[in-house]
């Protein structure tokens, strides 16, 4: 178990070392985002801009500009939202390099409520041309999809959690932008996509980012125990997307399923259903906020409310099978 | 003083009574965000003397039977996470009962951890992103002027929230459109998330620039109750009027004050316990109707 954002803080601490072109921005929270570590170890290339978003996104682009590799942190709604045409005219269309690592994205930001709860940061980073869009699903993904990031040439939208969550990155394996992973059963990607459609077949894929990967990988263990086969593929790199990946599960499933803890609208479901209308027609899915703003709760009660946990994606799916 | 005796029009409530209140909101806060867990304590503690001035000291024109009522005066808390404030003054007033504070930020409760008009009574804009709530009172006073109404618009903003660029946006289009009608208090506490306004991004001279802009200024020390109902009584002057009140972010609980730490972190325990027996009043004991 840990938070995601520690993970943050930690790499980017490494990063700084190992990169002296790393700068990073926040406003007012520093010790939230984790950025706080990096504001420590290298004070004069951390820039606490105030309460002031729209400011920082076009500091970063600015600083971009000559040769800087700025980091970006702040919550997903004030990293996306609130800041939209900046990141879409300064650093998107202008071809800045810049990393916009937002946390406390989707339900689980708990009681501060809808206002604090981004459910539509995915689809709005992922609308926006050059943008590359990673929901990692833990802290060791974290890790690797910061410093994915750090090394691609182009602005990157992280999103990351306020929770710790278990780990379930599959160890040994790698992240790799446009590429998702077999977090279960063990197969590797590249197995999946080369053999043919009889040698490996399920009932049921999951296709699922950030923390309804564990999600989903509890309600395949309870639909294994209901003789229903699910495999569960993390799409951290929401954007590019694993079409390949994608269209091989759909190959050798009779349903498959988008997990995200996001609007079913334009997120990670929509981009599941937009990969399989026009390259393999089949029955999706899509598990997420079905189109309404969150509110406060407790992080694992509003995920229960919501239909978000293991056992309720599992429901889902027998009833899905059921009208098959 | 009685509910009756501050009906009376003319005779304003005593500073004795505007002073009870906010000793009761203060109270309020600790109980909700300590039994809520998590919340917002230094800046709704920051906040009490200011907002129980105006709701207990006649300044604001509101009728808990009628929240919706055209001419009333609009409060907008554009520092949204000072939530516990607003619905604490909004449960004594008689929104809703103050039972219901205990609910705070559990799910299913109309009191989410950032105002939401939609859940509440008496809350009049759904705040908690922060920088927007001078703009949405620019409107409401707009409309109030084309609407020919005499009601005032009243917006109470962080020292921190300053540092977005729309508060200046609105700052401008108030003093633009002559919103005489308008009129913005600032919680000058000095303290943001992380840490002291003037070390992370410096706001000041706060006073001047609002002056600068075209408003009214006036500072007070915001949690001198007399000193607040002056300058919330001030006639309209042909321009929007900011009050910057000078207080101590965590004001009421001795571990808490000037303690950035204390912005967003609940107390538990044995800290809760010490804060409470700090807020207690005598009046605090026995339950108020409602
Ligand atoms: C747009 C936006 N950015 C960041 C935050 C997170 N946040 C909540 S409160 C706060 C600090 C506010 O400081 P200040 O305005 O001085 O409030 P006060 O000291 O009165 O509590 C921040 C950064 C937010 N709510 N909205
Ligand atoms: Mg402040």
């Amino acid at each position: 178990m840990r938070a995601a954002r520690d993970a943050y803080g930690e790499v980017l601490l490494e990063l700084g070392k190992e990169n002296p072109d790393i700068v990073v921005l926040d406003a007012d929270l520093s010790s939230s985002t984790k950025t706080s570590v990096f504001a420590k170890a290298f004070p004069e290339r951390f820039f606490n801009v105030g309460i002031a978003e729209a400011n920082m996104m076009g500091v970063a682009a600015g600083l971009a500009s000559a040769g800087k590799i700025p980091f970006v942190s702040t919550f997903a709604v004030f990293a996306t939202g609130r800041v939209f045409d900046q990141i879409r005219q300064s650093i998107a269309y202008s071809g800045f390099n810049v990393k916009i690592v937002a946390t406390h994205g989707g339900l689980t930001v708990g009681p501060d409520g809808a206002t604090h709860q981004a459910l539509e940061d995915i689809a709005l980073m992922r609308v926006l041309p050059e943008m590359t869009v990673i929901v990692p699903s833990d802290a060791e993904e974290t890790k690797q999809a910061v410093r994915a990031a750090a090394a691609h040439d182009g602005p990157v939208y992280i999103r990351l959690g306020r929770e710790a969550v278990p780990d379930v990155f599959p160890s040994g394996a790698t992240f790799e932008i446009g590429k998702g992973n077999m977090f279960s059963p063990g197969i590797p990607r590249e197995q999946v996509i080369a053999a043919s459609p009889e040698e490996i077949r399920f009932d049921v894929s999951f296709i699922a980012c950030g923390v309804m990967v564990k999600e989903c990988l509890d309600a395949a263990a309870i639909l294994e125990t209901h003789g229903i086969k699910a495999a569960v593929a993390g799409f951290a790199s929401v954007k590019p997307f694993d079409a390949d990946l994608c269209i091989a599960l759909a190959r050798r499933s009779r349903l498959m399923v988008s997990a995200e803890e996001h609007n079913v609208i334009g997120g990670l479901g929509g981009a599941v259903c937009e990969c399989l209308a026009e390259n393999h027609p089949v029955r999706v899915l899509r598990v997420g906020v079905m189109d309404r703003f969150g509110e406060s709760g407790p992080a694992r009660e509003l995920l229960e409310a919501y239909g978000l946990t293991g056992p309720s994606i599992a429901e889902k799916v027998k009833t899905a099978f059921s009208l098959l | 003083m009685s509910e009756h005796e501050r009906e009376v029009p003319g005779a304003g409530p005593s500073i004795d009574y505007v002073e009870k209140m906010a000793g009761r909101l203060r109270y309020h806060i600790i109980r909700m965000v300590g039994k809520a867990g998590s919340g917002h304590p230094g800046g709704s503690l920051s906040s009490a003397d200011i907002v129980a001035a105006l709701y207990f000291g006649g300044i604001l024109r509101v009728d808990p039977k009628n929240p919706l009522w055209e001419d009333r005066d609009r409060f907008v808390l554009s520092k949204g996470h000072a939530a516990p404030v607003l619905y604490a003054a909004l449960a004594e007033m008689g929104f809703f009962p103050v039972d219901v504070l205990l609910t705070l930020r559990k799910l299913g409760s109309p009191l989410q951890g950032h105002p939401d008009r939609k859940k509440v009574a008496g809350v009049e804009a759904s705040t908690g992103s922060l920088g927007q709530g001078l703009s949405i009172a620019v409107g409401m006073a707009l409309a109030g002027k084309l609407d020919k109404k005499d009601y005032k618009v009243w917006a109470l903003l962080g020292d921190g929230e300053c540092q977005e660029g729309q508060i200046w946006e609105a700052a401008m289009a108030a003093a633009h459109y002559k919103l005489d009608n308008l009129r913005a208090i600032v919680d000058h506490n000095g303290l943001q998330i992380d840490g002291p306004v003037g070390k992370v991004m410096s706001v000041e001279p706060l006073i001047d620039k609002f002056s600068a802009f075209g408003w009214e200024t006036v500072s007070v020390d915001g949690h001198n109750v007399r000193e607040l109902l002056d300058a919330m009584r001030r006639p309209a002057a042909g321009k929007p009027l900011a009050i910057i009140a000078e207080t101590v972010k965590g004001k009421g609980v001795a571990f808490m004050e000037n303690v950035a730490a204390w912005h967003g972190k609940a107390p538990q325990g044995e800290e809760l316990e010490r804060a409470l027996a700090e807020v207690a009043m005598p009046e605090n004991s026995e339950e108020r109707g409602q």
